[in-house]
């Protein structure tokens, strides 16, 4: 593990999120947006991490990230996505979602659009806790369990599923461009097919057992039908959502609440996971998933053998090397990224070979050279 | 002892009677006024902004990864070793933060508070790498005036930036603050950079080279003790004594007496104390003048001997200002070695226990604090430690770093923490959350018990049935548990259906927790085997609920409604009761024809309540 340094930035952080690169410039992430909670003065800031040409210094890392400009946010920042290279969304603890426009040439920041009561309840505002987008369309949930559509540059909303969920929805993610998925405190998983006109959700997943609270999902990139989500416990589950109710496997991950889970974007046989117990997990399994499983032999033939997906007719379907349905760590490698014994990190964002995170130690540390 | 720990807003205090005046005492977060008719000496109370400066975030949340580290330590490693640990981390927190000044447009009044401050912390860092080197390294003779060379060197930057400035120029040599550099570094006994710096002088003084190589000569052979090396300390001093006489020697035959400046430098070189005190401004401050005297006069000072140095050095330096300032009280206190004195000093003239606590601390893990019991049983460093973090927890958002320091406080850690924890304000459900983690992680039921109250209340109230069921789950809270399954069984007989079906059909073990919850659950399901014509079913469990005594007793007039059209096709029911004890048949027939009995008086009378 490569030492990994700390940037002490006088915020807590709370979510981290890189901006996005076109893949045909092959260009290294360079520049991550930051939303700081628990101030009284919350902000939104964006730091660059400079050249992308140190490919020789040590360690992957070179000088701390530079701060390039910042806003005033009102409310914690629950959460923070890139809508595109310009524009960021975030969702507020005070119920609101906001659009920022950063300004490439002047380096500055300025609100584009806010919804200012985007969440609430009858008499008091409720903490908008997730967004995610898909340029225009921006998706919100909250505390008040409602689901919330928009479209950026339209003033009103587009779509409400009111009541969606009797208790707070902590997360969501696109399954597909008309569907989303959102997980909740009473633990079950949601999908919300948009093409419905109905308010309720088209399936409902949850672990038999007891009902611990999700925090965080997210979808393989290439197999839209693989989820991964983490609780309250920490643990680690991955869900086929074509497979019926429960999730294929468990692994147990963490000893406290585990805030976000990420599929590599373009590697997705490594996934990371960050949690309240302060510790920044790379899980990699090791397997040749991209092969179909009539050329695999010896080992992996008893991966193949567990996996319920029995080919039906000529076609063979890819089997993810997650859904193993075994927990055992034979075939997944974990390896801390963080030195120990820091306060809980709150949030994770990785790009190629470089991740950045913010913990509630006021500190981000990037790291340039992830082994992916 | 005058301190400030919290931050100070103004309240409005009823007011004190005549005659009377008011007196303050400062608690953990907040403060006790009361009238009395004692009148103190005037005391200047301030708002304590250290805490919220950026830079100083940045320091504590430094230093409490260091602090957190250093707990980890293992016994058996050896004190150096921890010093090493927590060395390696001051210079950044201090250096990079203060360089990195971002001083936009303020005003004179901001930036003299902002100059303060670094003053303050320049101050903190010179204290805190002298006790390093006294107390921590501890370092004997010989060695000691080594490091104390470093420790001047280190906090006196300003000599090198003029010599680059100088080296810079045209021409070094010609240039006014040559001979000030020259000067400057033959104080701190860098004789290599004199050397250097001197043949550029001797190039453009021909005639007097030969004078420029004795002084060249003279400067190379000065004796430096190597602790590493192979020779005693006191073959060192020997060497030294050779090596003195021999300067004085140069200076007695006026060797260098056609140069002021070769002189100057002689005489400097043999420890004059007049020449020293000449040059203040140079020296700057009484130690810098110390340690240089010791250098050219006592190389081989004991650890014992230094404080009889320093109180002699500081009264010689400061004799126009009478009164010596905190700063160097608490220098005194050092090399004194008196530690409690240095920690007492340092109390009052800073107003943040950040300084004293950690260096407190440091030195108990070093094992140098015998700790003083303080009259209400706990130790020094435990006091520092739980009066900073009680500081902290006032802070919005520093809260979370005062836990690890209350942990770390065995007598009185916990009890603080209990006190603390549950005054924290939780807006949204992460930091609910996050607070509860804290409160789990440490038993502290009570307050785990107390925050899910308070969350699921509100959710409660906002008619979030889900996260309030899901907030008493966690405390394992089974009469909230009941309070919500109420709640839903009053929705179901205003309304006639369910509200939350998802939450209702999902249920899972959580139905246990508490007999009203699980009530609601079967009744739901029988609502759904009703529904999908699974009569038998469905009856079974009407009939187990009836039984089991779970319902509320509001509620039974709605089982007995829902039974009714089950009794009209009792036939078909009963048969599959064939398997059940016959005399558990025959009294389950009974009760069910009275309860068909009562439903059809009830109807025939009209009267229902509702």
């Amino acid at each position: 593990m490569e030492s990994i340094n700390a940037k002490y930035v006088s915020q807590k952080i709370s979510k981290t999120k890189w901006r996005p690169v076109s893949h045909s410039d092959l260009q290294l992430p360079e520049i991550f947006a930051t939303g700081s909670w628990d101030n009284e003065d919350n902000r939104i800031s964006i730091w660059s991490i400079g050249s992308n040409l140190s490919t020789s210094m040590e360690d992957g890392f070179e000088g701390d990230p530079q701060l390039i400009c910042e806003h005033k946010h009102d409310g914690d920042v629950l959460d923070l996505q890139f809508l595109d290279q310009d524009r960021i969304v975030t969702a507020s603890s005070t119920g609101a979602v906001t659009i920022f426009r950063h300004h490439q040439n002047s380096q500055t920041i300025s609100v584009s659009q806010l919804w200012a009561r985007a969440h609430r309840y009858p008499c008091d505002n409720a903490p908008c806790t997730g967004v995610v987008c898909s340029s225009p369309e921006i998706v919100t949930v909250g505390e008040d369990g409602r689901i919330v559509v928009f479209r950026a540059d339209q003033e009103g909303v587009v779509r409400v599923i009111e009541n969606a969920d009797s208790s707070t929805i902590h997360a969501v993610t696109y399954l597909r461009t008309t569907e989303i998925l959102t997980v909740n405190s009473i633990g079950q998983l949601k999908l919300w097919d948009f093409r419905q006109q109905s308010n309720s959700p088209s399936q409902i997943l949850s672990l038999s057992g007891d009902r611990v609270p999700l925090h965080c999902v997210d979808r393989h990139p290439n197999q839209q039908h693989i989820v991964a989500t983490g609780g309250q416990d920490g643990m680690l589950c991955v869900w086929d959502v074509r497979q019926g109710n429960t999730p294929f496997s468990l692994m147990e991950a963490h000893t406290a609440e585990m805030w976000e889970v990420h599929f590599h974007p373009t590697n997705p046989d490594h996934l990371f996971t960050c949690s309240e117990d302060g510790s920044l997990l790379h899980w990699e399994t090791s397997s040749h998933s991209d092969m179909p499983s009539f050329l695999q032999g010896g080992r992996n033939s008893s991966m193949v053998s567990r996996s319920a997906m029995a080919p039906a007719g000529g076609k063979q379907p890819l089997i993810s090397a997650w859904l193993s349905g075994d927990s055992s760590k034979g075939r997944l490698e974990t390896t801390h990224m963080l030195p120990s014994q820091t306060l809980s990190v709150n949030s994770l964002d990785v790009l190629g070979p470089c991740l950045v995170c913010g913990t509630d130690g006021e500190a981000i540390f990037v790291n340039r050279q992830v082994p992916v | 002892v005058f301190l400030s720990s919290s931050f100070f807003k103004l309240q409005n205090i009823p007011a004190i009677s005549d005659g009377k005046h008011m007196g303050f005492a400062w608690g953990p977060g907040d403060i006790l006024v009361y009238e009395t008719r004692y009148k103190a000496p005037c005391i200047l109370s301030q708002k304590d902004e250290d805490i919220y400066s950026p830079i100083l975030r940045k320091l504590f949340n430094e230093s409490h990864h260091i602090f957190v580290g250093l707990q980890t330590i293992r016994e058996d490693l050896p004190s150096k070793i921890n010093a090493q640990l927590v060395r390696k981390n001051p210079h950044s927190v201090f250096y990079s933060d203060i360089h990195f000044i971002t001083l936009f447009s303020c005003t004179i009044l901001t930036l003299i508070c902002f100059l303060l401050k670094v003053s303050i912390l320049l101050a903190i860092e010179l204290i805190w790498n002298l006790c390093e080197v006294l107390f921590i390294d501890a370092a004997p003779a010989g060695s000691l005036l080594l490091h104390l060379l470093d420790w001047v060197r280190l906090h006196k930057a300003d000599v090198d930036e003029r010599a680059s400035e100088v080296l810079q120029s045209e021409s070094p040599a010609e240039h006014r603050d040559y001979w000030n550099v020259v000067v400057s570094y033959v104080l701190q006994g860098r004789l290599e950079e004199v050397r250097q710096m001197l043949v550029k002088q001797a190039n453009l003084q021909p005639a007097a080279r030969s004078m420029y190589k004795q002084m060249d000569t003279l400067l190379s052979k000065m004796p430096f003790y190597n602790p590493g090396g192979t020779q005693t300390l006191t073959e060192f001093d020997v060497k030294w004594r050779h090596w003195h006489e021999e300067v004085d020697r140069c200076l007695q035959d006026n060797s260098f007496a056609s140069n002021r400046h070769l002189e100057l430098i002689c005489k400097i070189l043999l420890g004059d104390e007049d020449t020293l005190l000449d040059h203040k401004e140079l020296l700057g401050t009484w130690y810098h003048f110390l340690v240089t005297r010791l250098l050219f006069c006592h190389p081989t000072v004991k650890p014992t001997e230094l404080h009889y140095y320093a109180q002699s050095c500081m009264t010689m330096f400061l004799d126009s200002r009478s009164v010596p300032e905190p700063l160097d009280n608490i220098l005194l206190a050092a090399f004194e070695f008196d530690i409690h004195q240095v920690i007492k000093e340092c109390s009052i003239a800073l107003n943040n226990w950040w300084f004293v606590a950690h260096l407190t601390d440091l030195l108990d893990h070093c094992k140098l604090l015998q700790s003083h019991n303080l009259h209400f049983g706990s130790n020094l460093r435990e006091f520092l430690l739980l009066e900073y973090a009680s500081g902290l927890f006032t802070h919005h958002s520093l809260w979370q770093l005062a836990v690890d320091y209350f942990d770390h406080c065995p007598e009185f850690g916990r009890v603080y923490l209990e006190l603390q924890i549950e005054r924290v304000p939780l807006e949204t459900e992460r930091k609910a959350l996050k607070v509860l983690r804290i409160c789990e992680q440490r038993q502290m039921s009570e307050q785990v018990r107390s925050i899910c109250k308070i969350m699921a209340m509100r959710a409660l109230r906002n008619n979030r049935l889900g996260s309030a069921l899901s907030w008493s789950i966690r405390a394992k809270d089974a009469a909230f548990a009941t309070l919500i399954s109420e709640r839903f069984l009053q929705d179901y007989c205003a309304k006639g259906t369910f509200s939350d079906l998802d939450l209702i059909d999902n249920l899972g073990p959580a139905m246990l927790l508490s007999d009203r919850l699980t009530f609601l659950g079967k009744y739901r399901e029988f609502h759904k085997l009703y529904g999908e014509k699974r009569f038998r079913e469905a009856a079974k469990l009407l009939l187990s609920l009836m039984t089991a005594k779970i319902a509320p007793q509001s509620f039974w007039m709605t089982l007995l409604t829902d039974a009714l059209p089950l009794l009209e096709q009792k036939e078909v029911m009963f048969l599959s009761l064939q398997e059940e004890d016959v005399e558990v048949t025959k009294v389950e027939l009974l009760r069910l024809a009275l309860a068909r009995n009562l439903a059809q008086a009830i109807v025939k009378e009209g009267t229902v309540e509702t």
